[in-house]
Formats: C-alpha cells, sequence, structure tokens
C-alpha cells in the first residue's frame, strides 16, 4: 500500500516544526503521526515512514512513537473508533455499563471492528473527564460526555 | 461554566457567561495585570521568588513540592537557552481540574508560564496537553495566538525586552508522560520512558537545557500571588498549605464535578458542596488524591481537611486533589482490579519490578475478585508491592503499589471474603446498582 502525505497534512506537519527550536524537527513526530492518522484512518507502516521522511528523522524512530502512544492506531480500525472509558472513577457512575451497552448494540468486543467496517471498539484509560463519565471518544477527537443510554443510541445512529 | 459561581474561587472566578476564554474576557476580569505590573515596575526575579515563597505555593500536580523552592533552583542568571514547560497531562485516574483551567481560563495559565519564563531567564515554554482532551489543545492554541497578537507573549513583550514564547504540544494516550522526565522525552519526539534523576530538569532537562517543569494549576496560581502579595494567598489556606486548591471529585457523589475551595476545608464541607452521597448512601472509602493516592476508609476520611498535612496525617496524600469517593455498595477488590489493571497497561515498560510487579499485582487481584483466590494471595501481593515501591526509575511503580497495599490493609476482611466463599460480600446487583450509568446530575 503505498501513501503519501496530501499537502493540507505537509503543511500542518511544517506548522508543528515550527514550534520547536533548529534542528529538533523529531519532536513533531508526535502531531506528525496524529496528523497522517487523520489523513489515512490509520497508521500503516508506509505513513509512518511518510511522517519519518518529512521530518528527516529514521523511520524507526516514528515507529518507536506510534507503537508506545495509545491514540495511534497501527492496525486498521474502523471508520469511527469509539473508546469508552472503564477506569474506577468513570465505573463509579456507569462507564463499564455503557461499554456493556455499546458492546451489545454492535455486537463486539473491545478490540474488535464491526463486519461493515463502520465502528471499533477500545476500553480507555483514563480521558482526564472522570466528572463526565460515562465518557467516550470518538475518533480520538471528540469527547462526548454523560453517555446514558439514550445518548448512546443518538450518538451511534448519527455514526454513518 | 455550568457550575454556580463560587465565592471562593479565585483561579475559576468571573467564569460563567460565554467565551470566558477569549482574552478579551480575561483583561476585562484584569487578566495580564500581573504581567504588566512585574514588566512596568522592574520587580526582580528574586523578589518574585521571594513572594512565590511566602505563598505557600505547593506543586498542585500530585507532589506538593514548594513553588518557590523549585523556581529558586533554576540557574537563572545564566545567559543559556533554558526552558519553562506546563504539565497538563492529566492523567491520573480521577483527575480532571487542568482540564477546567484549560477550557474556561487558558489566558492565566500563559500569564503564569510568561511570569515563570521572566523569573527563571526563560525564552521559551510548551504546555504539556493531555491527548485526550484536544480540543483543549486546539483551544490552547487558539489562546496563545491571541495573547501574541497582543504582546504578552513573544518578541518584546510590553514594550520592555522581555522575550518570551510559548507553544502547545499534544500528548496521544500515555499515562506516564504525565511524569515529568517522560513528558520532557515526549515533547523530544521520543517514546515517554521517565529519565534517572540527578541530574534534575532544572539543571538538565528539555534538550538538555536547565528546565523547570510546573502543573497547570501551579502556574495558574501565580498571577494572583503577584497581584496580592504571597502573605495574602497564604492565608487563604493554612501555614504550610497556602491558597486555594481545585478538588475534583468523581464517584458516588450526587454532583461530580470540579470545586475550587481553601486548604484546610473539612472533606465533610466539600462533600456537601457536591451534593452529598448518591442516593443518600453511606461513605465508605475515599481515594483523596488521584487513584496513586492511598485509599482511606470513610470514617477517617470524615476527620480530615483537605489541605496536604491533613491527608498526610491520616496515612494517605492530598496529590492532585482527585477525590474518589466509594459508598457502601463498592466492592473494594473488583475496584483495586480496575486500578492494577491500569498500572499494567500504563507502565513504560522501563524498569523489570514495574513491568513484571504490576502484571503479577493484576493477575493476582483478577483472580481473588472472580473466585479463584488463594489463602495466601493477599501476603504475596503485599510482597510484591513492597518490592516494586522503591525499586524503580518513577514513581509509577510505586503509584501501582500503593492501591495494592492500602486496599488489602483498610478492606483485608473483604479481601479474605472473596478468597474464602469466591464471591463479593456485596451482591453483585447491589454494586450494579450503585454505579449504574448515572448523568441525573449533568447538564446535558
Amino acid at each position: 500500500m503505498t501513501f503519501s502525505l496530501n499537502e493540507a497534512s505537509r503543511a500542518a506537519i511544517d506548522r508543528e516544526v515550527a514550534k520547536y527550536p533548529e534542528g529538533q524537527a523529531i519532536s513533531a513526530v508526535m502531531a506528525g503521526l496524529r496528523i497522517a492518522q487523520e489523513q489515512n484512518g490509520w497508521l500503516t507502516p508506509e505513513a509512518i515512514e511518510a511522517v519519518a521522511t518529512h521530518l528527516n528523522i529514521p523511520p524507526m524512530a516514528a515507529m518507536e512513537v506510534a507503537t508506545f502512544y495509545n491514540m495511534y492506531d497501527v492496525k486498521p480500525v474502523g471508520r469511527w473508533k469509539i473508546t469508552v472509558c472503564t477506569n474506577l472513577p468513570c465505573a463509579l457512575s456507569g462507564g463499564e455499563q455503557a461499554a456493556e451497552y455499546v458492546k451489545e448494540k454492535l455486537g463486539i468486543g473491545f478490540n474488535e471492528t464491526t463486519a461493515d467496517g463502520r465502528f471499533t471498539l477500545k476500553e480507555g484509560e483514563c480521558m482526564g473527564v472522570c466528572g463526565d463519565a460515562p465518557a467516550i471518544i470518538v475518533n480520538n477527537t471528540r469527547l462526548c460526555s454523560w453517555m446514558s443510554r439514550e445518548k448512546i443510541d443518538a450518538l451511534l445512529d448519527e455514526l454513518k | 461554566m455550568n457550575a454556580p459561581e463560587n465565592p471562593q474561587a479565585i483561579l475559576l472566578a468571573g467564569l460563567d457567561g460565554d467565551n470566558t476564554w477569549g482574552i478579551e474576557h480575561y483583561i476585562k476580569r484584569g487578566g495580564y495585570s500581573a504581567l504588566r505590573k512585574i514588566l512596568e515596575s522592574g520587580m526582580t526575579p528574586e523578589q518574585i521568588i521571594a513572594e512565590v515563597k511566602k505563598s505557600d505555593l505547593r506543586g498542585r500536580g500530585g507532589a506538593g513540592f514548594p513553588t518557590g523552592l523549585k523556581w529558586s533552583f533554576m540557574p537563572r542568571q545564566f545567559p543559556m537557552d533554558k526552558y519553562v514547560v506546563c504539565n497538563s497531562d492529566e492523567g491520573e485516574p480521577g483527575t480532571f481540574k487542568d482540564r477546567d483551567l484549560l477550557r474556561y481560563n487558558p489566558h492565566l495559565v500563559i500569564e503564569g508560564m510568561a511570569i515563570a519564563g521572566y523569573v527563571m531567564g526563560c525564552t521559551r515554554g510548551y504546555n504539556y496537553i493531555h491527548g485526550e482532551i484536544f480540543s483543549l489543545y486546539q483551544r490552547f492554541e487558539e489562546a496563545l495566538a491571541e495573547a501574541r497578537a497582543a504582546g504578552f507573549i513573544g518578541k518584546n513583550i510590553l514594550g520592555k525586552g522581555f522575550d518570551f514564547d510559548l507553544f502547545a504540544h499534544h500528548g496521544w494516550g500515555a499515562y506516564i508522560c504525565g511524569e515529568e522526565t517522560a513528558l520532557l522525552e515526549s515533547i523530544e519526539g521520543k517514546k515517554g520512558q521517565p529519565r534517572f534523576k540527578p541530574p534534575f530538569p532544572a539543571s538538565h532537562g528539555l534538550y538538555g537545557k536547565p528546565t523547570t517543569i510546573n502543573n497547570t494549576e501551579t502556574f495558574a496560581a501565580i498571577p494572583w500571588i503577584i497581584n496580592n502579595g504571597g502573605e495574602a494567598f497564604q492565608a487563604l489556606g493554612k501555614p504550610n498549605n497556602g491558597g486555594t486548591k481545585i478538588f475534583s471529585v468523581s464517584g458516588h457523589v450526587n454532583r461530580p464535578g470540579v470545586y475550587e475551595i481553601p486548604l484546610g476545608t473539612p472533606f465533610s464541607t466539600l462533600l456537601e458542596m457536591c451534593g452529598g452521597m448518591r442516593g443518600g448512601r453511606k461513605l465508605k472509602a475515599v481515594i483523596p488524591g488521584g487513584s496513586s493516592a492511598p485509599v482511606l476508609p470513610g470514617d477517617i476520611m470524615m476527620d480530615c481537611t483537605m489541605d496536604y498535612d491533613s491527608i498526610s496525617k491520616a496515612g494517605s496524600m492530598l496529590g492532585s486533589g482527585a477525590v474518589i469517593v466509594m459508598d457502601e455498595t463498592t466492592c473494594m477488590v473488583k475496584s483495586l482490579e480496575r486500578l492494577s489493571y491500569f498500572y499494567h497497561e500504563e507502565s513504560c515498560g522501563q524498569c523489570t519490578p514495574c513491568r513484571e510487579g504490576t502484571g503479577w499485582l493484576y493477575r493476582m487481584v483478577h483472580r481473588i475478585e472472580h473466585g479463584q483466590g488463594r489463602p495466601d494471595d493477599l501476603d504475596t501481593l503485599d510482597n510484591v508491592a513492597s518490592n516494586i515501591a522503591g525499586r524503580t526509575i518513577c514513581a509509577l511503580g510505586d503509584a501501582a503499589a500503593f492501591p495494592v497495599k492500602s486496599f488489602i490493609k483498610h478492606f483485608r476482611s473483604e479481601f479474605e471474603y472473596h478468597v474464602e466463599h469466591k464471591h463479593c460480600l456485596v451482591p453483585v446487583d447491589v454494586q450494579r446498582e450503585g454505579s449504574r450509568i448515572y448523568v441525573e446530575h449533568a447538564a446535558c
């Protein structure tokens, strides 16, 4: 599978590089991988290499980062990645039961993708929003708070 | 904000209404007056550090280290690259206070960081923001652009020849990056694996240069201290515990949320502010300072005041001010199982006692919870926890060990009951009812 960063992604990465001192473009690798993931849906080895090439760093340095941080997807995911926090503070206010409900609705477990490729379900660790439990994050960036069964229904319906 | 105006608040004060995060609203509330005061009056870094020391401000991220003392460690007189870094990587279970500062009052953090830059002779700063709250990273970037356009950061700030620029860096899902040296590694574009200390960041920090790292709330307290004086800040709290503190309360209360109160406020008052226990049920246990802090039984907690010294005397830590409240429907074994899973999942893998030990802890608590516990498991758990704590590069090992030791210490009979009867003392349907999806309180 070939991959190349599109113009918008390259410009976005260059804006990140400008935040760091001269010679420290590697600092932008986290944002770079996030941007490549947004472009491609998940980080293929080619996408990781493209980010490394753009930043002029060894591909292995980018690969290490991509595999260390949980929100990079180095395996294919569905169009919508649903992450439900089940850590203790959330669990005390229904986080676990919200996850059970999503599993039941989608017919999949954690780290699985629906057959139609629409949803992937992930178990989240602390998102730092425990007061909003049950909390769900969609595709890493959209936080949904106080997810009652009704709101879970509406959210899943909305994500085509 | 959707919380009622709190007369005791100073960091989260005046934030009712729309767009409180914009620079216009901030300036209307007196924002950037502390930075202006310093630059226009020619207040020296030494004078500012003396004020911060007088304030008894202690680090709000968890360790509670005196901020003025930390700042004095920086070799501020040497003309070299130095950095000021803000730790907004808030991912300690139970902690969600910095999120509200970034959400409603980002310019306060920017002003605090600019003052820190002035004090320590730093010309550049970074705010490392938890990846899971990405929209607030974007909001912070917008706030930075506003501050730059208004001349509060950048070159020649307020025409006084002070240069300080500030940038945002986002995390992407690694609890360990809340550890200050892991955070620096992460800004340098590496895996977030903590460094050996010493050398401490004040001598060898970001890109190998002297660096001071403080928590978001710590920086946010600085402008008020400059405007009102260290003694006034100190007087808001109690000796050795100056100021107000933002507590994030989660779990079995009627109104989980963020509450800024003076240090030294009784726990019972905080509980009242949260609308009391959900369903009027009985308080069983509280983790007073984030998941790494030892758990305390409810009756001990009811005698505590919310400050570093009182909680420490009771055998726990104020930590980040993350208060996790558990009522009588809670199974302590299941609760510990979930926390142990978290530390196992988030161990960076660098040190053997933590990488392997957190897995052992999780698997043992898991088997007790699932009716396969053995009578000697509790002593083994305690032994494993003791052999992790203090034997790792960073505090994640300790953080994984403290819950295990404290849960067993205070709730040993419950663990023994699980081992003996293969199930929980609290019926499963009671547990489920206590922790069912709870959204009634929320303005949603």
